[in-house]
């Protein structure tokens, strides 16, 4: 007779809500896992799908997600010279703030090298890549703009094409693709009287300078967008991506470029290392401890009740002894209530965590593998929670009936 | 009532029971120097006032105290002796003792044959076998449509009769009964009483009743007396005039 189930069923209200609530509190757990794990997916996303082999980006930073990179743009042709070099385009990353019917909308700004690069390697549901080299965009369903709506940033507007799933940047936002020149317009955006104000100065400055008398043409240029003045204008894009022909070691030609001394170069790997060592370190260890401290408040939780109903229950346990019953018939009736009490709150957190980390402004991502150790810690915390009862069931003396 | 048993036939024998509770200036002798012998089918009755000792020497029978001095023997196999426990205590109590209470103290989350049932399992028999003696234990005692009611369910009396169904569940050889009529009204009370009575005749098994209720001492074999630790026989002619 399972004298565990028998008392479950006599409690049974008290039981469910018990399991309910010690499965809410697991739930939390099993999400701050799944926000971790988001964390790092969000911020290997790109690196893991846009398909290069190699990053170039300004020497000694980390960029162009850990930290600001800025490189030329003609980074691009001098990489693509390199024996072994498939393809190399410019990339820009950037995250933008604006204001669209009162809401802000908040994206990552990709910048992707057309004519080469359309975004044909995203994971597009809907519309399609990149058909032109000006005013269209790709944006992500989390950005909640449907297909062929306009959107307006700085002073052109956008018609978004195709809509990806899932892209997010490491920060959570949105990712929104666009041209390179697009990117870089959206990027360096001014308003006009900025621009007026800039021009002058620049006017002023090169009017000074024995090449400004000299060279008329210089002043001239000094007029027109920064980006578009040779050498004076500031680097343009984050980084230059490489791709290697196949067979090709990709560290013979990272050799190479690292000798170049203004830029670094890191290999996929290396760059998603960076991103998980670097920008997801900190929230790992933040979500660790508060992960650590929630199985620690759910154990305790779980002793309390455990220990509670094992108050309960102290006069029947007592009466088990004076009719003869083994340790072992009263151990298993508080440890098969405690781990029955594990098991079935770990399935209320699976379950009503399907339903509600959708909801998650952040994504949620449970690995089997987190699964499986949660599972575990679970039925630890289930039997370390059950001992407090059952040593305070084992010292029950049978005379206690009597009282 | 019946003669002083042969030794032979004893079913208990306790000798020079004594237990004293606290040390120095604290120290009260709850039971002293206590000897009594219960034969096979004999039911036993023990009398005496709040704190004279009788639940104390029916805990020490029941070996869920020990005494400070004394031998025990029960079936004939010493269960205490040299101060010491000869047996493993908890295995002997499934095996050979039976208990009934003032309370029923029926496991609440237990129908009423899961509590004669468990009884049994304790003890190593198999589920069919204790779920047909569990239904024909309160079939006999008249509670077997309630077997399936939990005790919540059940009367005062009809609770008590599922105490003593699951005391007889493994057929032991001892009942300790302490106030079992205590929480029912007289008719019931001695319903009670006389099941005891039925059951250790026909069951051959010695029963020893702690008891108040003067009313059903003629039920008895034999009736003992306890007043401060002291155990004797009672006085008959006195114990005939109480009855009437």
């Amino acid at each position: 007779m399972n004298l565990a189930a028998r008392d479950i069923r006599h409690n049974f209200g008290r039981f469910v809500l018990t399991t309910i609530g010690l499965g809410l509190l697991l739930m939390l757990v099993m999400g701050m896992g799944g926000i971790y794990r988001g964390l790092v997916q969000d911020a290997t996303l790109l690196v893991d799908r846009i398909d290069a082999d190699l990053w170039v980006v300004q020497k000694d930073t980390r960029g162009p997600f850990a930290e600001l990179s800025r490189v030329p743009a003609n980074l691009e042709d001098r990489v693509r010279a390199v024996p072994g070099v498939l393809s190399s385009r410019g990339f820009i990353s950037t995250t933008i703030q604006r204001e669209r019917n009162g809401q802000p909308l908040r994206m990552t700004v990709q910048g992707l090298s057309w004519p080469q690069d359309r975004g044909q390697w995203l994971p597009i549901v809907a519309g399609r890549a990149l058909g032109q080299a000006h005013y269209e965009m790709i944006a992500d369903e989390s950005l909640k703009q449907p297909i062929g709506d306009k959107v307006r940033l700085g002073k052109d507007t956008y018609t978004i094409v195709g809509r990806t799933r899932g892209m997010t940047s490491p920060t959570g936002d949105s990712m929104a693709f666009f041209t390179l020149h697009d990117a870089q317009a959206i990027q360096f955006d001014l308003s006009g009287e900025a621009i007026r104000l800039e021009r002058s100065a620049r006017y002023e400055r090169a009017k000074q300078i024995d090449l400004g008398r000299s060279q008329p043409q210089v002043i001239e240029r000094s007029r027109g967008p920064s980006s578009g003045i040779p050498a004076l204008g500031p680097p343009v894009i984050s980084a230059v991506l490489v791709k290697v022909y196949a067979g090709f070691d990709p560290e013979k030609v990272r050799a190479v470029i690292a000798k170049w001394p203004d830029v670094s170069v890191y290999s996929s790997d290396g760059q998603r290392q960076l991103l998980v060592s670097g920008m997801v370190d900190k929230s790992k260890r933040q979500l660790g401890m508060f992960r650590t401290l929630l199985i620690l408040v759910s154990g305790i939780i779980m002793a309390l009740i455990l220990y509670t109903l094992t108050l309960d229950k102290l006069h029947d346990i007592a009466m088990l002894k004076l009719m003869g019953a083994r340790n072992g018939i009263i151990l298993g009736l508080i440890l098969q209530q405690a781990l029955l009490l594990g098991c079935l709150g770990y399935v209320v957190a699976y379950v009503v965590g399907q339903w509600v980390f959708p909801w998650f402004p952040r994504r949620v991502v449970l690995t089997q593998d987190d699964m499986w150790l949660l599972g575990g810690v679970v039925i630890g915390i289930s039997i370390l929670a059950s001992l407090i009862g059952i040593i305070k069931a084992l010292r029950v003396e049978p005379n206690e009936v009597l009282a | 009532m019946s003669a002083l048993p042969k030794k032979a036939d004893a079913v208990l024998e306790a000798s020079h029971l004594t237990k004293i509770y606290g040390a120095g200036h604290t120290e009260v002798v709850a039971v002293s120097d206590a000897t009594l012998t219960v034969a096979c089918g004999e039911v036993v009755a023990l009398l005496g006032p709040s704190g004279a000792g009788k639940s104390t020497l029916l805990t020490l029978i029941g070996l869920i105290l020990s005494p400070n001095a004394g031998r025990i023997a029960i079936g004939g196999t010493v269960v205490f002796d040299n101060n010491r426990t000869q047996v493993n205590v908890r295995r002997f109590r499934r095996q050979h003792l039976g208990f009934v209470f003032q309370k029923a103290n029926l496991l609440p989350f237990l129908t009423a044959a899961e509590n004669v049932r468990l009884a049994m399992e304790i003890n190593d028999h198999p589920a069919r076998t204790a779920t047909r003696r569990a239904a024909e234990l309160l079939d006999y005692l008249g509670v077997g449509e309630r077997a399936d009611h939990l005790p919540s369910k059940l009367s005062g009396g009809e609770q008590q009769r599922v105490a003593v169904a699951r005391a007889l569940a493994n057929r032991p050889n001892l009942i300790l009964a302490d106030e079992p009529t205590a929480a029912l009204d007289s008719v019931r009370g001695r319903q009670v009483m006389e099941l005891f009575r039925k059951v250790a005749h026909e069951q051959n098994a010695g029963v020893i009743v702690v008891t108040h209720d003067h009313r059903a001492l003629d039920v008895f074999d034999r009736t003992f007396e306890m007043e401060d630790g002291v155990l004797h026989a009672a006085d008959n002619a006195k114990q005939q005039g109480v009855v009437q």
